[in-house]
């Protein structure tokens, strides 16, 4: 194999590289398509929820929606304190008063509800 | 951990989150799928504290110990009555938290992994970055809003002015334009204005909007805070954070479309608001207190009850406000105990909040296996001895099938009076909420037993020997 044989198979498998890079999907799209997917199995889970327990939906919802904590643990994460740091902190603090209040409240209405003895 | 560990952590964390959701499918297996979504958060916050950028961690155990010590002591200690407000005051907590990462991700990209070459953000981050915001600026203030009416600190009157959605729909355009403005530029300046503006949105928004229609609003709520974490999820390009979203905004959509229905009312509608003033008193409502009405004593009512095959029990908040549930739930044991058959029948709309009164009726002790749902009863009214309405009014109003003029027409009511007897526990003949007379009231087969609720069942107790 010549010299110019190499430098063209080369230069058409970087071409081809460039092109699955250019071509791939955007990492927004990937999430998008996650997202949408979750709101179905979000709509097929919640119409199988007893209307009975409305309440505890919503307050475990409301645990679950704090997790949000993610984002607040990550901005309040880097040792060097400043504006970001201490409102990811006071964000830690808020999301788990929810987690810790709307898991343990649901838990208490939950175990309210008994069968006949 | 690397980070396709840490991808799969998370995975497990979104599944046990589903299937917490699941379990509330039946009161059986509700206890376990809380169980699951306790430990699915806790995985992520354990693999979350691990990442690398996460170094702080004397302060974030502090403030997670402080918020857990505020929380866990707020769960223990509140009434069962106070859910929605208790609900309505933690969608606030959601929406500012979102804020807050918002901000500190615009201020330090590089802590979230999002920068770019130059420090700054992404379009898409700043797109994203810009719907978190807004959508979490607007559930903190309306949440408030909201918490502030169901708590009484507020009248729960709508505040309606001229030109209301008019301005609305202005601030909403520049609140679209400054956010725009941000994504081009990355200006503090409009992201501030952005922000400024959905805060008093979420305020505006809210106060036009009447007492009653407070469940949809807290349905709603909760449905946005469900958004704004999705949309946090979407600035972090993490699908455990967009999945618990997309669930939770979900589940909050339902139960908004679900309450609506059961008061026969938009979604539109109900967002424009007015409802619940005093404007809805028209038709009927004249002619309170000119017709005749049979009262009885609670002894006649305790024999009905007593002499009855079956009863069925219709509670309204009434109930609940005049903390009667305990007092009733020993009156239809003795019934039990002497034979008779004793269900409940619940409108979706009965109590504060979706399902609330299932949960202070299980709070009483009463089995959950005799409440049913209005679909379930309905078909059962004609084959009951005894309707006994405690507390509830406009749900039991035939009105809404028969007359087309009136507020509440179309509603789905509960068929009381195909019942043998019809027995109404009400304090005097005032109207409901919607500002109607109930014609249940001057039924033949109707008797009336004018006292408070508690009062009510501790007297019919006495009498049931």
């Amino acid at each position: 194999m010549n010299q110019s044989v190499m430098d063209s198979t080369q230069a058409v498998i970087q071409t081809g590289a460039q092109a699955v890079v250019q071509d791939s999907t955007d990492p927004f799209i990937f999430s998008f398509t996650v997202f949408v997917l979750a709101i179905f199995v979000g709509y097929h889970v919640v119409w199988n929820v007893t209307p009975a327990l409305h309440t505890p939906l919503m307050s475990v919802t409301n645990a679950i929606s704090s997790i949000v904590i993610v984002g607040a643990i990550l901005a309040a994460g880097p040792l060097e304190m400043n504006i970001g740091t201490i409102l990811g902190l006071v964000a830690v603090g808020l999301a788990a008063v929810n987690i810790f209040g709307g898991f343990m409240v649901t838990q208490r209405m939950l175990a309210m509800f008994k069968k006949r003895q | 951990m690397s980070a396709n560990m840490v991808a799969l952590a998370y995975l497990i964390a979104a599944v046990l989150i589903i299937f917490a959701l699941k379990g509330l499918s039946s009161p059986e297996s509700s206890r376990r799928g809380n169980l699951f979504g306790m430990i699915g958060m806790l995985i992520a916050i354990v693999v979350t504290m691990q990442l690398p950028g996460v170094q702080n961690y004397g302060w974030i155990f502090g403030a997670l110990a402080v918020g857990g010590l505020i929380g866990g002591s707020v769960a223990r200690i509140i009434p069962m009555t106070h859910m929605p407000q208790l609900v309505a005051f933690m969608h606030s907590l959601v929406g500012l938290a979102a804020v807050l990462i918002a901000v500190s991700a615009f201020y330090d990209p590089a802590a979230f992994g999002i920068a770019d070459a130059f420090g700054g953000l992404h379009l898409a981050s700043r797109i994203e970055l810009f719907l978190g915001t807004f959508i979490g600026a607007i559930t903190f203030t309306a949440s408030i809003v909201a918490f502030a009416k169901l708590q009484g600190l507020v009248s729960g009157r709508p505040v309606t002015f001229k030109g209301q959605h008019l301005l609305n729909l202005l601030l909403g355009f520049i609140m679209i334009g400054a956010g725009i403005l941000f994504c081009m530029s990355q200006s503090w300046d409009a992201f501030l204005l952005m922000l400024a503006i959905a805060l008093v949105l979420g305020v505006l928004l809210i106060i036009p909007i009447g007492g009653a229609d407070m469940p949809v609003i807290v349905s709603m709520l909760n449905s946005y805070s469900g958004w704004a974490a999705a949309g946090i999820g979407f600035t972090l390009g993490n699908n455990m954070l967009i999945i618990a979203g997309a669930l939770v905004g979900s589940s909050g959509a339902i139960l908004s479309y679900i309450m609506c229905k059961a008061m026969n009312r938009s979604l539109f509608n109900v967002l424009l608001g007015g409802f619940g003033g005093e404007a809805s008193s028209g038709g009927s409502a004249a002619s309170v207190g000119d017709r005749p009405v049979k009262a009885g004593a609670a002894e006649d009512a305790a024999f009905l009850l007593q002499n009855a095959r079956s009863v069925v029990i219709v509670p309204g908040y009434g109930l609940a406000v005049a903390r009667a549930q305990h007092a009733l739930k020993e009156v239809v044991d003795k019934l039990i105990a002497s034979g008779v058959k004793v269900r409940f029948a619940i409108h979706p709309v009965a109590g504060r909040m979706p399902g609330h009164m299932n949960v202070l009726l299980a709070e009483a002790d009463v089995p959950y296996d005799i409440v049913f749902e209005m679909d379930e009863i309905n078909p059962e009214f004609a084959e009951t001895d005894v309707a006994l309405v405690l507390g509830a009014n406009d749900v039991t109003n035939p009105a809404a099938k028969s007359d087309p003029t009136c507020a509440i027409y179309g509603m789905p009511i509960l068929d009381v009076e195909k019942a043998e007897h019809v027995l109404v526990v009400k304090r005097s003949l005032s109207v409901g909420y919607a500002g109607l007379d109930n014609d249940i009231f001057y039924m033949d087969k109707t008797m009336m037993l004018f006292d408070d609720a508690k009062k009510a069942c501790e007297t019919i107790l006495k009498s049931l020997d």
